[in-house]
């Protein structure tokens, strides 16, 4: 009876944070799946069977890094099974995985890029602007402690669950996670583009000599503020998010707003 | 500024770290936030590299990998702007303006390495033939290297060229109206993060919370810890109150006592 200990887990969450390293075009995550699945495969299979090991884990693979360790965890757990000689086709673990890696990463990518790292980020950052060096190590420590616990307990998670997780993927905890995650991470982008953004249209409309000898300049940004402040910004964000959905590279968009900014500024529309 | 063999030795790890960082995703070296700081810590000047890397930080806040599709490549854009401020003696708006070419260029350089990878893929499944688990971890590590010296090897020559004429004579050429221009549309290029972070949301009815964050920001002082939990209190409210995640949880309870019933549904969606 061979069994997985806790030392071969540690390998693995270890070398899982490597999953990227060798990112290429053609079958993406495949390598770094593999490296992870190293210590595993050591322990459970020799000869032939590792070579088919080898082989079965460096097909294409791709997802969030960070949900691709529950999903070590299943293919850890059914690995087992198979080296115990339970008949597992190769089918069948790659079906898992792959049926695993995309409804995961649909997961990942707003709770890690969409909510997580712009919080944290910008939480950083406010702190980094005043050239603090709490801004810099706030975010390190923060992302990473969220992310390495996601790592360690999503590997265990996963080779607990073993199969069954593949049901709850379908069910709606993940679903609540996922939505909770976007409302949270949507209300915080709402504020930032409010509070971080300074757009400037000092063009005067009117300049008033009051009797007292003060003078009251309104100027195009003075109405703006009345109205509602951070209004161009909103105005800009969903002008940014149409281009993006007719696939302009945002690099460009960004070379855009930087020649309007150039352009204002020399024409005098735009200030500091 | 002349940097010394020891600080280019120290860059170049630096950098090669932020390079690795930007293929790994997992630490997050290479977002501005620790890149600059180290760059500047580096320089003697770590309050400069913090202060940029906040800057640089917003701007970047939605760049990230998603699936296929790669970001503009924060790391190179961070290590040169540092260099570029601190030892090229720039203004950071100036450093931010360069940092975006040099982001797109890092972003060229990432895909032709990815490229490359697909090389060292398919060297692995040579190994796996042979069952040869040393092999495979040289061919995912070496291609996580090539990534490092991506970053580190343009950066050192900006660093090594940094205190000749040319470099400096280059930068003093651009005129004023397009240093300033470029410190305008710095205050307003966040949007383009933004965006991105609201588009792969891809969650059109979740949009009110968007704009609630924005009008409680325009006419309120909260800082940034006050939106994370309001975000959170409303996500929770949110997921509880929907009737899409109640319902299937009310067909699934035991026929019995229906209050009991009700009662643990409400502490099911708590403990989620």
């Amino acid at each position: 009876m061979k069994k997985l200990t806790k030392s071969d887990f540690f390998w693995t969450f270890i070398r899982s944070n490597f999953l990227q390293g060798s990112w290429n075009m053609e079958r993406m995550q495949a390598l770094g799946f593999c490296f992870g699945m190293i210590p595993i495969i050591k322990k459970l299979y020799t000869g032939d069977e590792r070579k088919e090991a080898l082989k079965r884990h460096l097909e294409f693979y791709n997802t969030h890094p960070f949900v691709t360790a529950p999903i070590i965890g299943v293919v850890a757990a059914l690995e087992e099974q198979k080296a115990n000689g339970k008949d597992i086709s190769d089918g069948v673990i790659n079906g898992i995985k792959v049926g695993m890696m995309g409804p995961l990463a649909g997961v990942g990518d707003p709770i890690f890029w969409g909510t997580l790292r712009p919080i944290t980020a910008s939480l950083g950052a406010s702190f980094a602007l005043g050239g603090s060096l709490f801004g810099p190590i706030l975010f390190f420590v923060l992302f990473n402690l969220v992310r390495l616990l996601v790592r360690w307990y999503g590997i265990k998670y996963g080779y607990t669950k073993g199969t069954d997780i593949v049901s709850d993927v379908a069910g709606n905890a993940l679903q609540k996670i996922t939505e909770g995650a976007s409302i949270l991470g949507l209300f915080v982008m709402g504020a930032l583009v409010n509070k971080w953004t300074t757009v400037n249209i000092p063009v005067v409309i009117s300049t008033i000599h009051k009797q007292d000898g003060t003078t009251v300049v309104t100027t195009v940004q003075t109405i703006l503020n009345q109205l509602m402040p951070g209004l161009i910004p909103l105005l800009l964000t969903f002008l940014c998010i149409k281009l993006m959905k007719k696939k302009v590279n945002p690099i460009w968009i960004i070379f855009g707003l930087f020649a309007v900014g150039i352009l204002g500024y020399w024409t005098g529309i735009l200030g500091k | 500024m002349e940097i010394s063999s020891a600080q280019l030795i120290a860059i170049f790890i630096v950098s090669g770290i932020a390079g690795m960082g930007s293929v790994l995703d997992e630490l997050q070296t290479h977002r501005p936030l620790i890149a600059c700081t180290l760059t500047g810590a580096i320089l003697g000047d770590m309050t400069t590299g913090i202060i940029i890397g906040g800057t640089l930080e917003m701007i970047a806040l939605g760049w990230m990998n998603i699936g296929a599709a790669m970001a503009p490549d924060a790391a190179l854009a961070s290590t040169i702007s540092t260099i570029l401020v601190i030892a090229g003696h720039q203004s950071i708006g100036a450093g931010i303006a360069i940092a975006m070419p040099l982001a797109a260029a890092g972003q060229v350089l990432t895909i032709l390495c990815r490229t490359i990878t697909v090389f060292f893929q398919h060297r692995a499944d040579g190994f796996a033939k042979d069952g040869n688990l040393r092999g495979i971890d040289i061919c995912h590590l070496g291609a996580l290297v090539l990534q490092g010296l991506r970053v580190a090897i343009p950066t050192i020559l900006v660093a090594m060229y940094i205190g000749t004429g040319a470099v400096q004579s280059m930068l003093d050429a651009i005129p004023p109206v397009v240093t300033g221009g470029l410190q305008v549309a710095g205050g307003f290029i966040v949007v383009v993060g933004y965006a991105m972070v609201i588009n792969m949301m891809q969650a059109n009815y979740l949009m009110p919370f968007f704009f609630l964050g924005f009008v409680i920001a325009a006419f309120t002082n909260f800082n940034l810890v006050a939106f994370g939990v309001i975000g959170l209190v409303l996500a929770i409210v949110y997921i509880q109150l929907n009737p899409k995640y109640s319902k299937p949880a009310v067909a699934s309870a035991p026929s019995g006592n229906a209050n009991n019933g009700n009662d643990d549904d409400l502490d099911d969606d708590l403990d989620d």
